[in-house]
């Protein structure tokens, strides 16, 4: 199927995300604090969320018509700071800000103080409903723009989750596209040992959700899929396999880069790789 | 005595504000009977989401809607929406403050045959100590409906905490209702009683005793908790012997606390605090577990005479 995107157009998001990784491990090397591994790991989803999929204006943030998009894992800020600010929502020099007093840049996303946060989120599940009554209100009102949501594989343990996806049901939310970043990764360990959550899919399809699951880190996949997931009847989850750490051998898979702080040493090594992987 | 609901004034102030403000959603969680919340789905059964048995998906799917211009009215039961759905009630809510509304009831002994579990004494110590809460403890129906209608016009997070009980319709509450202004409803210069929400029926009376054994009381209404007004508290400690406070709640987080913590940064003066003493309810009729608590005007009275006689005893 056509699904909009080229060759060119793809080597260019992957471009896109070197340089997103690069700037989510400068902004928790400078704050010496923040999430890496997931949000290494989710890159090419945001990536191709916001500069192919979404329809939205940096320069009128709160533009009616836009596609909105809720980090529900919320901890995973710095992949969604470095693309609002390298899409222009606020200055880049902000991102050296992250973590510290006075910046608009909470540990958190917080919707009332950065530009293009579209919800207030890091309370495991919180993003989530919200998402999904923010996505009502649309339907209700015949608004033909989609809600995107990312949850963390580990996030999706939380009771909240399960009651949202009864609500989105209910509703026939069909404005709503969301995703499990599945990396199987949780600040303790391996999803499975602490709380198993396979099969995954099968959960969604009872609770009355279509799903898809793909390579989270394939991005024409990604595109292709979020296409075809728009014209499906009620609410879709894409269980978006994915490697936490991507892009950083020594991150990959690894579990203390949950919230893991790297040295310069590490910095050094972890650029040095992107910047020669790019 | 006439006896109404305060969950019928807010119901019946959702209703009439249903046509004024359009944005105007209501969302409930499987206790819409209880709740009275069905009432406004008969007429407006659009702008009614119930949301089943899950409050604290229910409370963030509120903030999401406020977020897309809806002023959404969430309602379920005290202890619910804060011991249950207290994160979202803080992280989705309060810390964003968003322009939800949250028209609470069966707060308080007065739960009655239900018993502890669902009997909230601490609700309004949560929502207190939130940032950007605002608290409102209507003291009767009528006040319930200004006090509905007060909510919807306020930007940012409301909570309306009302109770299941019919309580006595207090005329002298009556008249104009204002975020953070308390209502002084006898003037006196020897005591002074701070009442909240229902209790304002049990507060008359013990006014009226103490007037009637020569003390000089003053008696204030005080239909918001948060943001409290310090002014009318301060200048009651500054021209009373003492302050009694009474609220059907814990006596921890509180009336009495927020009155004891604006009174001794500035002027320090007794506070005795009526409340329900730092133990679980039980099952029973209001009106019997008000006496077995201590809710009542005999409660109010001997804290007077406690504040007073202790003034005495001190003066040489």
């Amino acid at each position: 199927m056509d699904i909009g995107v080229q060759e060119n157009q793809l080597s260019e998001l992957k471009l896109k995300c070197n340089h997103i990784r690069q700037q989510i491990i400068k902004m928790v090397h400078h704050a010496q604090s923040g999430h890496i591994g997931g949000s290494l790991g989710a890159t090419e989803l945001v990536v191709s969320l916001y500069y192919h999929l979404m329809k939205h204006r940096p320069d009128d943030p709160l533009w009616p018509q836009r596609d909105r998009f809720v980090l529900s894992k919320g901890h995973c800020t710095p992949v969604l700071y470095a693309v609002l600010a390298d899409l222009g929502y606020f200055p880049q020099e902000d991102l050296w800000t992250f973590r510290r007093p006075g910046s608009h840049l909470q540990g958190h996303p917080y919707q009332p103080k950065t530009p293009g946060v579209e919800a207030t989120t890091g309370a495991l599940g919180i993003g989530f409903s919200t998402a999904l009554g923010m996505a009502l209100v649309a339907k209700q009102r015949k608004e033909d723009h989609y809600y995107y949501v990312v949850c963390g594989d580990g996030e999706i343990q939380e009771g909240e989750i399960w009651e949202a996806a009864m609500f989105a049901n209910k509703y026939k939310l069909d404005n709503v596209i969301a995703f499990v970043d599945r990396n199987y990764l949780q600040t303790d360990g391996n999803s499975e040992d602490i709380m198993p959550l396979d099969p995954l899919a099968p959960k969604w399809e009872a609770f009355g959700w279509s799903t898809f699951e793909i390579d989270g880190h394939d991005i024409g996949q990604i595109i292709e899929t979020v296409t075809r997931a728009r014209d499906c009847q009620g609410p879709v989850m894409i269980i978006a396999n994915t490697v936490k750490g991507k892009g950083v051998s020594f991150m990959e898979n690894a579990v203390g880069w949950h919230g893991g702080v790297p040295s310069q040493e590490d910095t050094d090594k972890a650029l040095t790789e992107l910047t020669n992987g790019a | 005595m006439e006896l109404k609901q305060t969950r019928q004034g807010y119901v019946d102030a959702l209703i009439e504000l249903g046509q004024e403000v359009p944005e105007l959603v209501v969302l409930d969680a499987d206790v819409g009977k209880a709740t009275l919340t069905l009432q406004f789905q008969e007429k407006y059964p659009d702008r009614f989401f119930n949301c089943g048995v899950q409050e604290q998906n229910m409370l963030a799917v509120a903030a999401g809607m406020s977020l897309e211009g809806k002023i959404p009215f969430a309602s379920t039961f005290g202890v619910f929406a804060t011991c249950r759905a207290g994160d979202q009630l803080r992280n989705a809510i309060a810390y964003p403050k968003a322009n939800v509304k949250l028209g609470i009831t069966h707060c308080g002994l007065s739960v009655g045959g239900d018993g502890a579990s669902h009997q909230s004494n601490e609700d309004m110590a949560i929502v207190r100590s939130f940032p950007n809460m605002t608290l409102l403890v209507p003291g009767d129906y009528q006040e319930a409906r200004l006090a509905t209608k007060a909510a919807i016009y306020h930007q940012g997070p409301v909570y309306l905490r009302l109770g299941r009980d019919k309580y006595p319709v207090v005329p002298e509450i009556h008249g104009s209702f204002e975020i953070g202004k308390a209502k002084i409803l006898k003037r006196g210069q020897d005591i002074t009683i701070v009442s909240t929400g229902i209790m304002i029926s049990e507060a008359l009376k013990a006014h009226q005793q103490l007037t009637d054994s020569g003390i000089s009381t003053r008696l204030i209404h005080m239909p918001t908790v948060k943001p409290l007004d310090d002014e009318v508290v301060l200048t009651a400690a500054r021209e009373t012997a003492g302050i009694v406070t009474v609220e059907e709640h814990s006596v921890i987080g509180g009336l009495g606390e927020a009155v004891a913590g604006v009174v001794t940064g500035t002027h320090p003066c007794p506070v005795q605090r009526i409340g329900v003493q730092d133990v679980f309810g039980e099952s029973g009729m209001a009106p019997d577990l008000f006496d077995k608590y201590g809710l009542r005007a005999a409660n109010v009275v001997a804290a007077a005479h406690q504040i007073l006689n202790r003034i005495k005893t001190k003066t040489p």
